[in-house]
Parts: C-alpha cells; structure tokens; sequence
C-alpha cells in the first residue's frame, strides 16, 4: 500500500527523518509511534505531499508522491490539530470539500453520527475544540479511500464519541483498508493497532504486532513495553 | 485551481476588509468628483492615491490573507489538489477580488458622472490599468514574503519595508544619483531606471496623459520619443507584465518546496 | 453772395459724387486689375467682379481706391512676387482673394504690400498660401480687419508672418484669422497700436510677436497651438487683456514669452495647457491681474533679472509648477492669488489661508538643475521633499510667499 525507501527530512539543522524504510500491509490498522519529535507527523505528511523530503522514495498504491497529487485522491486525511478557515459554517466546509473532492460522500450518515446536525450553520470559529475534531472526522471519513491516516484522532473527543471512532474504525478496516494512526493514548493504541511501528531518532525502531513487541521487549504490559524500548535508548 | 479561486473569492467576498476597501473607494470617487467638480484635478489626485496606496494595500492584504489561510491552505494541501493550483487561486482569488474593488468603487461614481461623454475617459482607463496591474504585482510579492517566512510579524515588516523602498526610497535613490552624475548624459539611465520600478513605471504610463509629456519633452527628447510611440508603450506594458509573472513564477517554485 | 455760394458747394459735391466706377471682369471692357488701377483717378471705386485674375505685382501709387471684389474674385499670383502693392493714402481694399504669392530669401513678398501709406482699410480678404500675409511699412492710421490667411508654413527660413508691421502708428488689426504662418501677427518699431479679436493658430513660430513697439494693446485674441503663443521683446507699456493662451505644447513652447519688457499690464487673460504659461526674462514693473492658469507644466517661469513685479488676484489651477524660480533671489510680491497647491486652513473665516503659501517648489529647483528629474514629478518622493523644503526653506526663495493666499477661486 505505502512503500517508503531511505526517506531523509532535515528542516534546518534538525534530522527529523534518518534513513527511514517502511511497507505497510494491503489493509489492516497500523500504529505509528514514538516520542516527541520522532518524526510521526513528518512522515504522515511526508507521505501526503505536504512536507518535501530531501532524499528517498515514497510510492502509495504504486504511485510516486514526489511532484505528484493525484494519488491523494485515495487517502483520507484526518490531520492532528483541526484548524479550519474561521470564517466559514460547517456545511459550507463539508460542502467546498466534496466539491474538491467531486466524490460521492456519505456526510449525512456521520452528521447524525457525531451528533453535528445542531453545528452545520454555526461558523467554525465559534465550534468548541470537541466539536471541531467531529467536524475534523466528518470530512476525513466521508470518502471511501483505501488509506486512510489518522494523527491523533482521539485528541479531544468526548467518551461517547470515542466510542463510536472506535466503532468506525473498525468498520473501515472490516472493508480491507490501510489506516495510519498515530496516538499517544497507548490503550487506544493497544486494542486497534494490528501492528506497531515505532519511531526512534528518524529511523525505524520496532515493525511487528502488538505481541510481538510484548515479547521483545520482555514486559507484559503494553505501557511498560513502549516505556521499555523508551528508557533502554535514553539510558 | 479555478475550485481554489472560487473559495479564495468567496471567502474574501465576505470579509469586512474587502468592503472596507470598496467603499474607500467609491467614497474617494465621490468626494473628488462631486465636492471639486473637476475632472483633471481628480485624475490627478487619484494617481497619487494608485501609486502610493494601491501597491501598499495589495502589500498587507496579500500577507495578511496569507497567513490568515493557513488552515485553508493545509486542508487543501492534504485533498488530491495540485500545490501550485492551491496558491495561484489564492493569489488570483486575492489580486481579482482587490482590483475588483478598486474597478467598481472608482468606475461607480465615474460612470454616474458621465465620464463616457468626457475627454478623460483615457486618462481613467490608464490609472485602472496601472491600478490593476500594481494590485497584481504587490499582491503576487506580498505572497512571495509571506511564503519564505514562516513568522508573521518578520513578514509584515518586511512586506512593509518592500513597498517603502519602491516607492519612496527607489526615487530617493534615483534623484540623487541623477543630481550626482548630472554631468553625464542622463536620458538612458532614466529611461532604464523609471522602467525598473513598477510604481515609478505606472506613475509615468499616467502622467503621460496627463502633463509630464510636454515637460518630457523640455528635457530629455529620448524619454518623449520612447514612451510617446507604440514601442514605448508596448515595452511598458511588456516590463508591468513581467512584474506579474516573475514574482508569480517565483509563488510557484517556492510553494513547490515548502514543508507545511 | 448767398446763393452763389450754394451753387458752387453744389458744383464741388457733384464732383466729388462723379467719382469713376470701373468694372474688372472677363467680359468687360476692363480685364485685369492692372488696366483699371491705372485708368482710375483719385477717389474712384474699382468693382472686381468674380473669377481668376492671374496677375501678379499689381501697383497702386498715390491714388486714392477703394476696391471691391464681388463674389471674392481670385488673384492668382503663380508664385510670382507679390500680388498688391500699395503707396497711397484713404484707400481701402476689401473681398478679395489672393493665393500663390511667390516665396524668396531675398525679398518679403506678400499678399498686400503697403508702404509709406496713411488712412487705409484692408479688410474681409481671403489670402491663402502667402509668404507674407499683409505687410506694411513706414504707415499710419490704418485698419486690417476680417482677414483670414492661411498658409502652410514647414520651416522658419522659407515663410512669412501673417499680418507684419514694420514702422508703424495707430494700426488697428482685429478679427483677423491667421493659420499656419510663421508669425501670426509680428510688430517691430509700431507704437500706439491695437491688436483685437484675432484668432492665432498653428504658426510655425509665434502667434503674435513684439519686437520694439511700445504702448500698444491686445485684447480678446485667441493664441492656439502656435511655437509660441505670444513673444513681447524690447518693449514696453504693452496692455494685454482678456488673451487666450492655449495648447502652445511642446519642447520649448511658451504661452507668454516676455523679455525685456517693462511697465505693461496682463489682466484677465487664461492660460490653459502651455508647457509653460509666462517666461519672464529681464522684465520689470508688470503687473499681473486677475489671470487664469490652469493645467499648464509650468505657470509661471522667472529667469534672470524680474524686478518689482506684481502678481495678484490670479487662479493657479493645477499646474505641474506654479512658479519657477533660477535663483534663491525674490523681488517680486504674490498676494491674494488662489493656488489649488494650497492645503492651509482659514480658522478667521475671512477668505483668506491663516498660513502663507510658498509657490516655488524644491522640485522646480532641481528640475532646473538636472532636468532628467522630472521624471520623478508627483512622486510620493519629490511631495516629501516639497514639504520639508515648504517648512523650512533651504535652496528656494525664503521670501518668496504668498501672504494671503485665498481660499476660494477668485471670480473675475
């Protein structure tokens, strides 16, 4: 699906990404974590188009991303913080996007879904940070694209409308999609996640299954796991 | 892009500043036209106002408009929408919307005036043509700033220190080195000089309507032969237009490698 | 006695009504002009019927004529010298038209020559395509009057002035209209003349011309399109009123070229898109009224050595400069004159800006020194630099200022 080969990424002086290669699977949720400043997002954006990578290759679903932007036509984009244009309402956003788009979208279904129905005439600046983030959701989950990638999809999410992403989630990868997350909400992360690829220094630390990282690491406890590999290398 | 244009005009159409602008304006136009109630006399007070305050207000609304999309810009970078498409319809969507503002608020009261039955007619189409073309070329600079940096107040001052050099320090500049060489023929120099500048370039395309062409031809018989035939004319419109498409250009190859 | 007086007062009028009348045409007896000049007695009347006369240095010495064309008959001097020439006193020449008058380097060929003549009228004639116009010298008391010459002069050596006197008292030219000559109307040694109502346009040099003529007036004539509108030049007590001085646009183009010129009066004239309105070159004690100047480059423009000049109650309408200056020296008084420039304030409500006006620009100083500057005219720049120069004087004249500049355009 996603295929990264040698990606270099420096923004100034700083390396963010060191050489990195990566393969995900045909379909199946894929957790990308790491600590701060690894270089999750840059490579979420990396592999959008929205950061420029000096050096490697990036192909999604057999299409170079480098100079190109057709391929996005089948990735969903849910990006980490929901900045919106403030001046806009909420229908007129969803409505300009599937404009772009000129796909059709199932909107209506999540509207009712995330309870938004009250917000669609309200202007985006005046929506709460919650109810931005249902905004955020809508239109990243209103197409049906094979990949989809996920930053921080939980971040301010009340526990009911948690549990319906969760449920969404689920159904998405039920249709054999990749999806790309990326979290810091490690049981959110343990109970989705087929597999954990963990980021260190710009490179690829750990690529495996939930268990398989458990194993490795010789701790039973999914937190004390990533805590592990976290303490090992800053020792 | 033309999806992107239709957002970035409908979004400006609702903010304030663009009827702030407007009716600036058409307030001017009516002012000058019916307080003074003499056409030449407004010709040449609004090519003050096009050449000092067109460029400067295409300078700030093009930053601000910038950094204000920001999110716009990142939800349309993240849709399957070509990158140069995404800025060039923003910067069309902000030069269009702006001329538009400058077109109807003067041509409105111009036109309940009567300018169709009067002899100015030419001098007013001259300053909307420069009009335009400064609002494109600042805009297209403004957006150049705002793209190479990232902190908004080091784009402001430097947005702000480009329109104060081209169109007060240039000419400062330029007197005194024509005081300075004055022993030296000067005709070329000005000649080249007057064309570098797209304020000092727009503001002669004026006053050649206007008076400075009998003066011109006072002094120096190479600027009145020059810009008083087709080739001048045709070279100035060639250099206003390259001062549209370099900066536009350069919106394209920055955009093209900047990390969002 | 009584009657016998009568009888002879009778006799002496009957004479004088016996007057000749001779007829000038194709088919009469009379067939050129010539003929009949030279068979005509003092006081007749010639009657020249229409048609083509080509004939050419048509001589009238000390004969007392008045001719009349009738139809406007054509005398067609192919070229050739000129086409009347005249030596007379209490004559008049009326409709005729004279074309093709020949052009020479040596000699002032004209249309109508008179010379060493008194008492004339030359009046409602058509010349077209002359060398000189009219021309007249050593003459007095005469009136030209409703001509109309036209010509198409290319180059100053090879054309002549419309209407030219030289050596001249109490000539009065009005309603004329004189069209691409060199000269429109030119003056040298005439005094005590009046130039009235003609319209100047297109000439080649000026429309109208002084040179050493003192105490003449014009007035209501119109100066358009000329080299020059009006050059006055080693004269003095010269009345100009009520002129029009417009589009004398170009390099070195003048509405008003005074020089050397002293004691004379311009009142209630306008001066509208001259390159430049008046130069002023070594000339003293004129007083400028009421006079308009709008849209010229520059209104007014002082060289070398303009003493004790007035310039007040006129409307400087949008002009690039106002006044001009070469020096930092000022012996000439503004007052009460209406500057558009002006951006004062009248708190007093009496008419008057509270705050003086400077008309010479810091600009207008540096033009003078480089003039590729001008260039740079109504550029945000050169306003600054105009301001700073306004508040505090540096190059310009600090004393030149009008002290009660108005704040309304002046009604005259």
């Amino acid at each position: 699906m996603v295929s990264i080969t040698n990606l270099h990424k420096k923004f100034g002086s700083l390396v963010v990404l060191n050489g990195l290669n990566l393969q995900t699977p045909e379909s199946g949720i894929i957790a990308v974590l790491g600590p701060n400043g690894s270089g999750k997002t840059t490579l979420i954006k990396s592999i959008l188009g929205m950061v420029v990578p000096q050096k490697g290759e990036i192909d999604v679903n057999g299409q170079k991303v480098k100079k190109h932007w057709n391929y996005r036509k089948d990735i969903d984009y849910l990006p980490q913080i929901a900045n919106f244009p403030g001046n806009l309402r909420v229908q007129e956003l969803i409505d300009m996007i599937k404009d772009l788009r000129g796909k059709e979208a199932r909107d209506r279904e999540l509207i009712d879904l995330f309870k938004l129905e009250p917000f669609l005439d309200k202007k985006l600046s005046n929506l709460s940070g919650g109810s931005k983030q249902k905004v955020n959701l809508v239109l990243c989950f209103m197409f049906d694209s094979p990949l989809i990638i996920l930053d921080e999809p939980t971040s301010g999410l009340d526990p009911v409308s948690l549990i319906r992403l969760r449920k969404l989630i689920q159904q998405e990868k039920a249709k054999g999609k990749t999806i790309l997350i990326t979290s810091h909400i490690m049981s959110f992360v343990e109970e989705i996640s087929d597999r954990i690829v963990f980021l260190l220094e710009g490179k690829i630390y750990f690529n495996g299954t939930v268990e398989e990282l458990k194993t490795s690491t010789g701790e039973k406890d999914f937190e004390h796991a990533i805590a592990n590999i976290l303490t090992e290398n800053h020792a | 892009m033309l999806k992107i244009l239709k957002y970035s005009f409908y979004d400006l159409s609702r903010s304030r500043w663009s009827y702030v602008y407007f009716f600036f304006y058409l307030l001017l136009g009516v002012v000058l036209l019916f307080l003074n109630n003499d056409l030449s006399n407004a010709v040449i007070t609004l090519m003050n106002v096009i050449i000092i305050l067109v460029p400067l207000i295409g300078t700030i609304f093009g930053v601000m408009y910038f950094y204000n999309s920001r999110e716009f810009t990142e939800l349309l970078l993240a849709q399957p929408v070509r990158r140069s498409s995404i800025f060039l319809g923003q910067y069309l969507g902000v030069a269009i919307s702006l001329s538009a503002s400058l077109i109807l608020g003067l041509g409105l009261p111009f036109i309940i005036y009567g300018l169709f039955q009067s002899g100015a007619i030419w001098d007013f189409a001259s300053l909307l043509i420069s009009g335009v073309f400064l609002t494109f070329i600042f805009t297209a600079i403004a957006f150049n700033i705002a793209l190479s940096n990232e902190n908004k107040i080091k784009g402001f001052g430097l947005a702000i220190l480009v329109w104060l050099f081209l169109a007060v320090v240039y000419d400062g500049l330029f007197l005194l080195s024509l005081v300075y060489f004055q022993d030296y023929p000067l005709d070329k120099f000005s000649l080249v000089a007057s064309m570098l500048n797209p304020i000092d370039l727009s503001r002669i395309l004026i006053l050649l309507k206007l008076d400075i062409s009998a003066l011109l031809g006072y002094t120096g018989a190479v600027f009145k032969q020059f810009f008083g035939t087709g080739l001048g004319a045709f070279t100035s419109v060639f250099v206003l237009i390259l001062w549209v498409v370099f900066p536009v250009w350069r919106i394209k190859r920055i955009a093209s490698k900047k990390d969002f | 006695m009584g009657r016998f007086y009568f009888l002879f007062l009778f006799l002496g009028l009957t004479t004088s009504f016996q007057a000749q009348e001779i007829e000038v045409c194709k088919s009469c007896e009379v067939k050129t002009i010539q003929v009949a000049v030279d068979r005509a007695e003092n006081g007749d009347v010639i009657r020249i019927k229409s048609g083509v006369y080509k004939e050419h240095d048509i001589t009238i010495i000390d004969k007392s004529l008045t001719i009349i064309g009738e139809g406007l008959p054509v005398i067609d001097a192919e070229m050739e010298g000129t086409a009347i020439s005249i030596r007379a006193e209490k004559f008049s020449i009326e409709g005729l038209k004279i074309i093709n008058v020949g052009r020479s380097h040596t000699n002032d060929f004209a249309g109508i020559l008179i010379s060493n003549s008194k008492n004339f009228e030359v009046k409602n004639n058509r010349l077209d395509q002359v060398f000189f116009g009219i021309l007249l010298e050593n003459s007095s008391d005469g009136i030209i009057s409703g001509n109309k010459i036209t010509s198409n002069a290319k180059n100053q050596a090879t054309s002549g002035n419309g209407v030219h006197l030289w050596k001249a008292e109490k000539i009065t030219v009005k309603n004329n209209e004189i069209i691409g000559l060199r000269d429109g109307i030119y003056l040298e040694f005439v005094n005590n003349s009046e130039i009235l109502n003609n319209l100047c346009k297109d000439n080649l040099r000026y429309g109208l011309h002084f040179m050493f003529s003192d105490q003449d007036l014009y007035r209501g004539n119109i100066f358009e399109n000329n080299g020059a509108g009006v050059a006055v030049m080693y004269s003095k007590f010269i009345d100009m009123q009520d002129n029009q001085f417009r589009k004398n646009w170009g390099s070195a183009s003048y509405g008003l070229l005074l020089k050397e010129i002293n004691d004379s009066e311009l009142k209630n004239n306008i001066f509208e898109d001259n390159t430049i309105a008046i130069s002023a070159d070594n000339t003293n004690r004129i007083n400028y009224i009421e006079n308009d100047f709008k849209n010229n480059g520059y209104a007014i423009r002082i060289r070398g050595a303009v003493y004790d000049n007035i310039f007040e109650r006129n409307n400087f309408l949008y002009n690039s400069f106002d006044v001009a200056y070469t020096g930092r020296l000022n012996e000439n008084k503004f007052i009460n004159n209406y500057w558009s420039g002006y951006s004062g304030y009248d708190l007093d409500k009496d008419g008057i800006g509270d705050v003086p006006f400077r008309p010479v620009t810091l600009f207008s100083y540096l033009v003078n020194k480089t003039p590729e500057a001008i260039v740079l005219l109504r550029s945000m720049f050169i306003d600054m630099l105009d301001f700073s120069e306004k508040v505090s004087p540096i190059f310009t004249p600090a004393d030149l200022i009008d002290e009660q500049p108005q704040m309304k355009r002046i009604q005259w």
